[in-house]
């Protein structure tokens, strides 16, 4: 008889159950009281899996914890990606035309000569001839104050403000400056675009790394802790096995306590970061041209990760959620196939039940 | 329905606990399983059970070689199977109702489409004002009734019953006993397994006796 020829609609067999049912069995003495139809209601329906059976707070603050790392790591890689973008703006915009004193140099008609060249190339906005006073500055830190340039043979610096979208040929204008003023050598500054674009491609990758380890980290830590809810409801594996349920039906239970947990873990982990850059970046705000407020500019720049940034810090609560379900699911199956394996083979049934 | 073949089981590298077991079980046949402790009812049973696979021989269930089905269409075959322990198996933080709903439950089947349908059923085998009792609070008898009613709930071609009256008493055994009588009447065919000589007394049924792995049959 097959799955198909035994189908019987649900009407049929309850009037064939009607008509062919027996006589109830005698009741015990201590069901003899009068029925009440307020006992035939049933209560909703529970969970077949119990909740006090699966070691959830533990689970749901590593959860937390790993979330909150992890959207740590992507606003931090948001925030340097953001800087150096910035940095590497910032820089691509000016060159700098350097002089050396050489005897016998007029340096201020030098400086004038290379500004008047670089600004005949077309994608050249703008000159300036840093001044003494200017130049002094720069050199204060090691020269200390109340320098005398005429005196020190101290290069000078011509800057050039130019075209991002359009930038001049910098190759020609190197050339006809070394034939103009031989003194003169341009700095174009890709040595150090290249420099920031290196360090924000280093910081995606590690950030990244770290992504992936929080991520593994997470995976392992539900797999021990889904063997351990499904060594603790073993028995209800057991018997769920018994009246026909299949891997997936006792997947999707499992998997329902592992959504709710992880929704709750990772959406507390992600909102406190969340939080933390806003905080953070509040106080930034609110400390503008503070000295701690400045170092920490510098140093981290800006605690601002924008829309993109918590929109970001958004996705991962969700691939968290996801990724802890389907870790669930999948141990799950693979731990009940296993189990069925063991069990199904007597040659192997050591350490199972007998049933 | 079911049909075993020369079927031998050991366990591990152990003696043969079951050997050349050749039987039938047909359509609505009532038979008790039986033999000392430690014979292999349980085992037999798990067979029957698709729990266990034999080390050898062949068994046909429902016109299906069992060694030729994958082990994902084993649940849907278990389906047609009812099966009783004599630790009842009840889920402990399910209600009488709850459990004995369990096996549509796991079909899928809304709640709905099954309420009035599980209620009948508890109210046939004595357990209509337990609906909403904990399994710990039921008396030996009703766990027992429960868990017969669980095996019942989808209309299984056949109920197999591993020592059914073993933790009730004699009125309780023979009320069981009645019960699955009127169920046989009703198509399904019955396997107890059992060593209580005066229950099996009470009926005058196939006897499967089971010795030192070896089956005998009386009809």
């Amino acid at each position: 008889m097959n799955e198909m020829s035994r189908t019987r609609s649900s009407k049929p067999q309850k009037r064939d159950r009607t008509q062919a049912r027996p006589k109830p069995p005698a009741p015990e003495p201590q069901q003899q009281q009068p029925a009440r139809r307020a006992e035939m209601r049933v209560r909703p329906t529970a969970p077949i899996l119990p909740p006090a059976n699966i070691q959830g707070n533990a689970l749901m603050v590593v959860i937390a914890i790993m979330a909150f790392l992890a959207c740590l790591t992507l606003g931090a890689v948001s925030m340097v990606r953001a800087t150096a973008s910035s940095w590497q703006s910032q820089i691509s915009r000016e060159i700098t035309i350097q002089i050396k004193p050489d005897d016998g140099l007029d340096m201020a008609a030098a400086l004038k000569k290379a500004r008047d060249v670089a600004l005949t190339f077309v994608g050249t906005k703008d000159g300036t001839i840093m001044d003494d006073s200017a130049t002094a500055r720069l050199l204060e830190p090691w020269l200390g104050t109340g320098l005398n340039l005429d005196d020190l043979p101290v290069p000078r610096l011509v800057i050039i403000t130019i075209d991002e979208q359009n930038p001049p040929d910098f190759g020609a204008m190197r050339d006809l400056l070394k034939t103009e003023v031989p003194q003169a050598f341009l700095d174009d500054h890709r040595t150090w675009v290249d420099r920031l674009v290196s360090m924000a491609r280093t910081t995606v990758l590690i950030g990244t790394g770290i992504l992936v380890l929080v991520f593994t980290a997470m995976v392992l830590t539900v797999i021990f802790a889904t063997r351990g809810a499904l060594s603790g409801n073993r028995h209800v594996v057991e018997v769920l096995h018994f009246v026909g349920a299949e891997s997936a039906f006792v997947a999707n239970e499992f998997q329902k306590h592992f959504l709710k947990i992880s929704i709750k873990g990772s959406a507390a982990g992600g909102a406190l970061a969340a939080i933390l850059f806003a905080v953070a970046n509040l106080w930034q705000s609110n400390s503008r041209a503070t000295p701690q407020s400045d170092q920490a500019t510098a140093l981290f720049g800006s605690f601002t990760i924008g829309v993109t940034g918590y929109l970001g810090i958004f996705a991962t609560m969700l691939v968290i959620a996801l990724l802890t379900t389907l870790t669930a699911r999948f141990t799950v199956m693979r731990t009940i196939d296993e189990i069925d394996l063991i069990r199904s083979d007597p040659s192997r049934s050591d350490g199972l039940p007998s049933a | 329905m079911i049909h075993f073949e020369n079927v031998g089981l050991r366990y591990g590298m152990g003696p043969e606990i079951l050997r050349d077991m050749t039987f039938d079980i047909p359509k609505r046949s009532f038979q008790f399983l039986t033999g000392p402790s430690g014979a292999g009812k349980t085992t037999l049973l798990r067979l029957l059970f698709l729990s266990l696979h034999p080390t050898r021989g062949i068994i046909n269930m429902f016109g299906r070689d069992l060694s030729q089905i994958p082990r994902s269409e084993l649940p849907m075959l278990r389906r047609r199977v009812g099966i009783v322990f004599q630790d009842f198996r009840l889920l402990d933080h399910l209600t009488t109702y709850e459990n004995v709903a369990l096996p549509l439950r796991v079909r899928g089947k809304e709640e709905g489409s099954y309420r009035n349908d599980v209620i009948e059923l508890l109210k046939w085998v004595g357990l209509g004002e337990r609906i909403n009792v904990l399994p710990p609070v039921l008396s030996g008898g009703e766990k027992q009734r429960a868990a017969i009613a669980r095996a019942l709930m989808d209309r299984p071609e056949i109920l197999l019953a591993d020592e059914p009256t073993g933790n009730v008493d004699p009125p309780m055994a023979k009320r069981l006993l009645n019960l699955f009588l009127e169920l046989n009447r009703l198509g399904t065919a019955v396997v107890i397994a059992t060593h209580d000589l005066a229950l099996m007394d009470q009926v005058d049924a196939r006897r499967m006796i089971l010795t030192e792995g070896r089956l005998d049959i009386y009809e």
